[in-house]
């Protein structure tokens, strides 16, 4: 469904439900280049389960239009007005790759609108190697290669795919290719751009989940445990998999959501 | 500047490992087969989730079967698709494609150069079902554009035509039809992906009979649809299908629910739910024993075809041959850019005499099984006139490439100098 944030249409997928403010609400924010389809399974079974699931396209990715957002913090001002914008006090905040960043941003910068906070594939700071980089801004499609090569477990098409018939590094390729112009590189440039604040991590007072996969080539699984131990009070869990996790281990990276937002 | 993506398996390691990991439950190394009707629901919850695709997983083998998926990956990886859903037969495969994005009102321009099956169900069936086919020549490009009318859903072509051996131009079908926002499936049975990838080319859906050189051995029925993820449905706006909800699945919207693999999610919660042609897994295991030798038989099919067409053509007997490795074929510039590694182990031609030449020629062969397939480890020779096209008219027939003397070989991977022999013989015989 559409919403209305900082004045532009923006799109979220609410899994097969309607949307109902009244049930906690799950907000997912989705990776460089990518959009809400990444959060299929998770957000699906979520808006089937007593939550109501939000995941967005942020604006200029997907089906939400809109000047993209060219840092973490703006991507993270506007996850925060879409908060607002769906009439929700607060909700929980579930974010991969770029959007792990968004999500931790939104909880320091707007520690109000997020309940609980889910940080998935991860890394702070984030930073993108050059060849990877000068080939997104090249638009090239070696860099759609670089995101679903690095963006999985290795060789992962010669793994059995956990989603019968589908091959995970052809789909994710296809759906970042998708991406409008300049978009993976304006991605990339903002995570490669954002600088944390240590000291803003260590006051974070939000019930947090690191989830790292422990074949991730994107952000090494140690990362993600060097951020969840910043963190005060944050749980860590290392799954069997690469960086694409949702797709890679959908049922492992659910279990671990829902025993999260259960408290 | 120049980037350098990083490096991927080659075609050949994709053919022996895509889609499949060691058994979770046994570790077998081989492909187990999954004789299974059913599976096991843990608990209610999760077989809600599962019927309710909130979680991936089998739940029942004409959907989903593990033996099955294994190839469905395997071939997916191998054209450089999102994804694929193997059939009962390549029919099922054709069927599958034009069902799930079109019904009544339906509009399909095809090439006229067909397999007869096809065919078939394009002329004859399918306008039953208010789907309506224009056949074109395939090599006329104005053709093509002047039969695309605003009903129009599909082109469809054979990547190399089946008998006729005319090569289809991917990459100027898939252009013409991204101009008028409709997709391109190709049937890919002659070319497998190993000698190119249609999707790769500007095709946009890919058919294959598997039963033909995937399989290999001429042992099983099997078909596959493979879908590139490339084709934008929404932007398109002609494919309510997959762009507006579906309440045969509580009012899915398959383009949100996923918009690279949109038409695999249709297809298979619509198509192989309710028309229920799915692939079996022992038929699976089979295609897969094939396709783990692809890139080893291709080669040699190829290789011995060039051999074969080189004896015919200069026979005093032969008329004419039809391969595009040759010089005089139309299409050798175009099979040469789209298929530098050959492009066809089948070929045809015209033998003189007529059809009492033509008897006594397959008659006479000793070491060519006479049979309707092609793509086995044997070769194989049949006349298409009487046999696979005999509901053709003349006219159709003429429009397919075929004369009612055209003969038609597959070539096997016996040694190159038995089929010549055997050939040569043939031959003799039919001019006595």
């Amino acid at each position: 469904m559409n919403f209305i944030v900082q004045g532009y249409p923006a799109y979220a997928y609410t899994g097969g439900r309607p949307f109902d403010p009244a049930q906690p609400a799950v907000v997912f924010v989705h990776g460089a280049a990518l959009d809400h389809s990444t959060w299929q399974w998770q957000s699906r079974y979520l808006a089937h389960h007593g939550y109501s699931a939000l995941a967005v396209d942020l604006p200029g990715h997907g089906r939400s239009p809109g000047a993209l957002r060219t840092s973490i913090e703006a991507m993270a001002d506007w996850v925060a007005a879409f908060i607002e914008a769906a009439c929700m006090a607060r909700a929980h905040v579930v974010g991969h790759s770029m959007g792990s960043l968004v999500a931790l941003e939104t909880a320091i910068r707007h520690p109000a609108r997020v309940a609980r906070l889910a940080l998935l594939g991860t890394s702070a700071p984030m930073p993108v190697g050059e060849a990877f980089l000068a080939a997104a801004k090249d638009d090239s499609p070696a860099a759609f290669d670089m995101q679903t090569a690095w963006g999985h477990a290795r060789q992962v098409a010669l793994a059995t795919s956990a989603i019968p018939g589908l091959t995970l590094a052809g789909a994710s390729r296809q759906l970042v290719a998708r991406s409008g112009a300049g978009v993976q590189y304006a991605d990339l440039a903002a995570c490669h751009a954002w600088a944390p604040s240590p000291e803003a991590i260590r006051a974070l007072a939000v019930p947090t989940l690191v989830v790292a996969g422990q074949r991730d080539q994107m952000t090494p699984w140690k990362s993600g445990q060097a951020l969840a131990r910043e963190i005060p009070g944050a749980r860590f869990v290392a799954l069997d998999a690469g960086h694409a996790m949702m797709s890679e281990a959908p049922r492992e990276v659910l279990a671990a959501l829902r025993a999260h937002l259960a408290g | 500047m120049a980037h350098s993506p990083p490096k991927i398996p080659h075609p050949d390691t994709l053919a022996v490992h895509a889609g499949q990991s060691p058994d979770p439950a046994t570790g077998a190394c081989a492909v187990p087969i999954y004789q299974t009707a059913s599976y096991v629901l843990p608990d209610t919850d999760t077989a809600a989730a599962l019927f309710n695709m909130e979680a991936p997983g089998h739940v029942y083998s004409r959907l989903s079967n593990p033996t099955v998926a294994v190839f469905e990956e395997r071939m997916a990886a191998l054209e450089g698709g999102v994804g694929a859903i193997a059939t009962a037969s390549g029919q099922a495969a054709l069927h599958l494609a034009i069902a799930t994005i079109m019904g009544k009102g339906g509009h399909i321009v095809s090439s006229a150069s067909l397999y007869g099956g096809s065919h078939n169900l394009l002329h004859y069936t399918l306008p039953r079902f208010g789907i309506e086919t224009t056949f074109v020549p395939p090599r006329d490009a104005d053709a093509w554009r002047r039969a695309i009318r605003p009903d129009t859903r599909l082109l469809f072509g054979e990547t190399v035509g089946n008998p006729s051996v005319d090569v289809l131009d991917i990459p100027a079908l898939g252009a013409l039809a991204g101009e008028h926002a409709i997709p391109l499936l190709v049937d890919a049975t002659v070319t497998t992906p190993y000698l190119g990838r249609a999707l790769d080319m500007g095709a946009h859906l890919v058919v294959h009979s598997a039963t033909k050189f995937l399989s290999g051995h001429g042992v099983v029925i099997g078909g596959v649809l493979v879908d590139g993820g490339r084709f934008d449905w929404d932007a398109s706006g002609k494919f309510p299908t997959l762009s507006q909800p579906y309440e045969g699945f509580h009012g899915m919207v398959f383009t949100e629910e996923s918009p690279v693999s949109a038409f695999l999610l249709r297809a298979r919660r619509e198509g192989l739910r309710d028309f229920g042609a799915c692939m079996a897994a022992m038929t699976a295991f089979q295609v897969l024993q094939g396709l783990e030798t692809l890139h080893l038989r291709m080669p040699r099919h190829v290789a011995t075809t060039a051999i074969v067409a080189g004896f015919l053509a200069g026979h005093e007997a032969v008329t004419r041959v039809h391969h595009p490795g040759l010089a005089t074929h139309p299409d050798h510039a175009l099979a040469a850019r789209l298929y530098p590694a050959g492009c066809s182990a089948i070929l045809s031609f015209e033998l003189k005499g007529g059809r009492e030449a033509g008897r006594k020629f397959i008659e006479a062969l000793a070491l060519f099984s006479h049979l309707a397939n092609i793509g086995d480890a044997r070769s194989l020779v049949i006349h298409p006139a009487s046999t696979t096209h005999f509901r053709m008219d003349d006219a159709a027939l003429a429009q397919a490439g075929i004369t009612a003397d055209t003969v038609r070989l597959s070539i096997g991977l016996e040694h190159p100098d038995d089929l010549v022999e055997d050939l040569a013989r043939a031959l003799r015989a039919s001019q006595k």
